[in-house]
């Protein structure tokens, strides 16, 4: 009688079972519309960290042989050969536009991490500790975030700019401010419903401080809804700062920013549309990668619609 | 129902204080003396003694706070700075406008987002589905100002000569103009709250057309206020569409949709009956919420469309470092916010009776 063949066990042969990072990863590049927002952004990061080789000419000089509001000349679709070359036009400064646009990146990119990670830290701590140690520290600082929450968000920011002063700094951290409430409660939540959970308790009766639990077993378990509010609150944060600088409230001039272009050419939307259609539609690829991918990531990381491993 | 109301006031009670102390807050924080921002840089110490009395910059900061508090409730904002008129007299010229925008924004977004919504909804999947929502992703993602400079540029001159062309600035045309309620009417120096509601219904040149029954006014302004609502009401309107979408899937997939097919019902009336008003809670919520969006798109497209609104004058008040307009201005804004959310905790306990018990 033959023996049943009884597969070997060896370490090799045990599937390795994936990291949930990794099938999280996996699952976002599977994603339909993440797919699309990872595809605009990564060309836009490779504009902002390549700016300097792609950019023809310097975002900020003015050109001595170029005429003012130049409407876009590109010689392979048809632009006279002896013409300079200015993909997106000239603008009002004489300045070249598709260098602005592509420097721009840069700027904008930098604003809504920037001011994403510094909400998400204020609003991140505020709400740990509200949620963590409850009583009447929640309550306040609660409340206060919902005094903030009931003024519109630009509104605030336009109020704080005010007292701070104009000028890209300041509309960063008024920007940061507006969303410090947002992270706070989704932090607050999720610790919630974290520090209640078994290895909380088993770590508490190891006898670890009050501190090393929050930061060490509550806090990294905590922290996943923030990557999709994070996601969602980088477009919302770059709308604002373009807003802010569209109003003369943000950067200054010569900034290649691209609410500031906007704003400069704003009366030229007549005669020289091109200086208003280049930079509102950056502004608008960038924040649409940001809200696509976010979507994604909810989709992804909501465990309703995770079936299975 | 009334036990609810009273219920819900209460809670605004300390978010009335909290809105209070933050814009009591924001101009005790503006750098600088008071007096020599006020005053201008030449002022002496004689005539900064007299200001700080008179304004009782030198009472200690509970006891201003009060007096603030207590002027605010009386109905005094103070006056602006550049021209020393009443903030409450620009507030009562300015509102108006920035709520017919507001007013006619939400109206776009709520009744096009909910359509597009549903047929999102029905057509699940679909092409049609597809293309709703990537259109309803870019318009979150759009920048209101440049909407709104498109639309100007497309209606305005690309449009130009067409029955579609439409007024890209301003509130109305040349050689029309609002007339004054209290003079028509024969009020002689109306005071106190009269006055300012008058004012205020003399300055909306919708209502104002309507009292007047002036239909070549009413026409006139409507066309002005067509491009600043669609680009104010834009983001809103995908945001309510998404919204819609979602709500309405989650209540399509319900057993008592499916018993109420099951008894034969017309597909059309389950969608109106059953669906749809289940599905409204959440709608009306969102629809609430982007209340504060709308006031501050307001805010960004009444500066590209020249539109005499509270924003246009907030964002020159800043500007022109007037303190005591914006403010007064904040606080307007932050009441009518507060209020909207108000209306809205009442109208989803009205539709579903389950809130008021909680």
């Amino acid at each position: 009688m033959n023996q049943a063949q009884v597969p070997v066990l060896s370490a090799d042969s045990i599937p390795e079972r994936d990291n949930p990072t990794v099938i999280m990863v996996r699952r976002l590049f599977q994603h339909r519309s993440a797919q699309l927002g990872m595809f605009i952004l990564s060309i836009l990061i490779i504009c902002a960290v390549f700016a300097r080789q792609i950019a023809p000419y310097d975002p900020i000089k003015q050109l001595a042989d170029a005429k003012r509001r130049e409407p876009p000349c590109i010689h392979l679709l048809g632009c006279a050969p002896e013409k300079t070359q200015h993909i997106m036009g000239v603008d009002g400064n004489s300045r070249d536009q598709f260098s602005r646009i592509i420097y721009g990146a840069r700027l904008s990119l930098v604003v809504g991490i920037s001011t994403v990670t510094f909400a998400i830290l204020i609003g991140g701590l505020l709400g740990a500790m509200a949620g963590f140690l409850g009583g009447w520290l929640d309550d306040l600082i609660m409340r206060s975030l919902d005094v903030l929450m009931a003024f519109p968000s630009l509104l605030l920011a336009i109020a704080i700019v005010a007292v701070l002063g104009p000028g890209l700094i300041n509309a960063l951290l008024a920007i940061a401010i507006i969303e410090i409430p947002i992270f706070a409660r989704v932090i607050r939540a999720s610790v919630l419903s974290v520090k209640e959970l078994d290895y909380v308790m088993a770590s508490r009766a190891q006898g670890a401080s009050e501190l090393r639990v929050l930061f060490t077993r509550v806090l990294p378990n905590a922290v996943t809804p923030l990557i999709v509010q994070g996601t969602l609150g980088i477009a919302s944060a770059i709308l604002s700062a373009a807003a802010l600088s569209f109003l003369g409230l943000g950067a200054e001039f010569p900034t290649p920013e691209w609410g500031l272009m906007l704003g400069e050419e704003r009366n030229s939307v007549f005669n020289a549309p091109f200086l208003v259609f280049f930079p509102g539609l950056a502004i608008m690829l960038t924040v649409l990668s940001f809200n696509l991918i976010g979507d994604g990531l909810r989709d992804v990381l909501d465990p309703r619609l995770v079936h299975g491993g | 129902m009334a036990q609810f109301l009273v219920r819900r006031l209460f809670l605004i009670l300390p978010v009335l204080v909290g809105i209070l102390l933050v814009t009591f807050i924001i101009t005790r924080l503006v750098p600088g003396d008071p007096c020599y921002v006020m005053l201008g840089e030449h002022a002496t110490e004689e005539s900064c003694r007299d200001f700080r009395a008179r304004f009782g910059l030198d009472k200690s900061i509970p006891e201003q706070f009060l007096r603030y508090a207590v002027n605010i409730a009386h109905g005094d904002f103070g006056n602006s700075l550049k021209d020393r008129r009443p903030i409450t007299v620009i507030i009562s010229e300015r509102l108006p406008m920035t709520i017919e925008l507001t007013i006619l924004a939400m109206l776009f977004a709520s009744t096009f987002g909910i359509i597009l919504g549903i047929i999102s909804a029905l057509n699940r999947n679909s092409f049609i589905d597809t293309l709703t929502m990537l259109g309803a992703n870019i318009g979150v993602s759009m920048p209101i100002f440049w909407l709104g400079l498109l639309l100007a540029y497309f209606f305005a001159l690309v449009l130009k000569g067409t029955p579609l062309q439409l007024p890209p600035s301003g509130r109305l045309s040349a050689g029309m103009s609002l007339v004054s309620l209290a003079k028509t009417w024969g009020i002689e120096n109306p005071t106190g709250i009269k006055a300012f509601l008058l004012t205020l219904a003399s300055n909306s040149a919708i209502l104002n057309a309507i009292l007047t029954q002036n239909w070549a006014l009413l026409l006139d302004a409507l066309k002005h206020l067509i491009l600043p609502a669609i680009a104010v009401g834009t983001i809103s309107l995908a945001v309510i569409a998404r919204m819609t979408r979602s709500a309405l899937l989650e209540v399509l997939g319900q057993d008592y949709i499916r018993t109420a097919r099951a008894k034969g019902l017309r597909y059309a009336l389950v969608i109106r009956k059953h669906a749809l008003r289940n599905a409204l809670i959440p709608i009306v919520t969102i629809i609430g919420i982007q209340t504060g969006g709308l006031l501050s798109g307001a805010v960004l497209t009444e500066t590209i469309f020249s539109l005499p609104g509270v924003g246009s004058r907030m964002v020159e008040g800043i500007l022109n470092r007037d303190y005591p307009v914006v403010q007064g201005f904040s606080v307007v804004i932050a009441l009518i916010f507060v209020f909207t959310n108000l209306i809205v905790d009442a109208s989803y306990a009205y539709l579903d009776p389950r809130v008021r018990v909680k």
